[in-house]
């Protein structure tokens, strides 16, 4: 689409793209957690074999969530620049 | 044959016709129909939707407009979501740098804990290893049977406590039991072993060789 034919998105439709950003990065953050204690686990049982693979997937998951947070930002800049 | 009564109140005709403002437009529309509308970003929206007119003194002073009071709620809380989503990607490289130190920090020395002649059958002695942060118990089982764990609670490190006539060892804790054998959960809140250290017997001694951690 090009930047002439942009428009920001309302409220209703900020608030929906919210929600549902929300739900993914709850979904992304419980998947976080159980990564984190199952390592743990097994880490202080002595298997450290999944210790760096669990670590470069929760970097992966942190990255989505903040690459969404950087989506909202820049929706917000958008909505003030042409508000 | 319907007699005329007038205009129709429900649909109220604007009189007004020929104003200048509606030079195109058919008689029965109101005036305001094709009137630009306020920017719907700029209407304040009350909690119970009505309009502000019918809203508390204290709100039509202080309005607060609802969606937007709404978006940035939950802005923040995806804020704190992702802020949360960090704390946990650090603490798995946390896992990541304490596992390299493990790797790097060599064999656990050869340590001589104590002689046959220390401890009676069906008793335990206390010891550190591999190093003096790490409390470890040696029970002997049988005359010729040694077995040595660390103290520590596979749940929450509170120290475990040898019943060898229970054959166990107790975490008063929260109940936790594990086989004094094994050194294998049995009962209460622990998932994982205690901590084995791999015992040598040279003559009457018993030495410390290594530490063996367990998943199972």
């Amino acid at each position: 689409m090009r930047a002439s034919t942009r428009r920001p998105f309302s409220r209703e439709q900020r608030l929906t793209i919210i929600h549902g950003m929300l739900m993914f990065v709850l979904i992304v953050l419980v998947l976080q957690l159980w990564l984190l204690s199952a390592t743990m686990n097994a880490w202080l049982g002595g298997d450290d074999s999944s210790v760096w693979p669990a670590a470069a997937a929760s970097v992966a998951c942190l990255s989505l969530n903040a690459g969404l947070y950087l989506y909202l930002v820049r929706m917000e800049r958008m909505r003030k620049g042409q508000g | 044959m319907v007699a005329d009564s007038g205009p129709d109140p429900r649909s109220p005709i604007d009189p007004a016709i020929n104003t200048p403002g509606r030079e195109g437009l058919t008689g029965t529309a109101p005036a305001s129909l094709y009137a630009p509308s306020p920017d719907r970003e700029a209407i304040t929206i009350a909690p119970d939707f009505a309009p502000l007119d019918a809203q508390p003194a204290w709100r039509q002073d202080f309005p607060v407009d609802w969606p937007q009071d709404l978006y940035v709620e939950r802005r923040d809380f995806m804020k704190f979501l992702v802020l949360t989503s960090a704390a946990f990607a650090v603490g798995q490289i946390w896992i990541g740098v304490q596992n390299w130190y493990r790797r790097h920090s060599g064999q656990p020395p050869v340590r001589r804990i104590a002689s046959v002649d220390d401890i009676a059958v069906g008793a335990a002695i206390g010891f550190t290893y591999p190093d003096e942060q790490e409390p470890c118990l040696l029970v002997r089982l049988t005359v010729n049977e040694f077995v040595a764990f660390g103290q520590k609670c596979t749940h929450l490190s509170c120290a475990v406590i040898p019943r060898p006539a229970e054959g166990s060892f107790y975490c008063p804790c929260h109940e936790g039991r594990f086989d004094i054998r094994t050194g294998v959960p049995t009962a209460g809140p622990p998932q994982r072993p205690l901590t084995r250290i791999v015992l040598d017997r040279r003559g009457r001694d018993i030495y410390a060789v290594g530490v063996e951690q367990r998943t199972a």
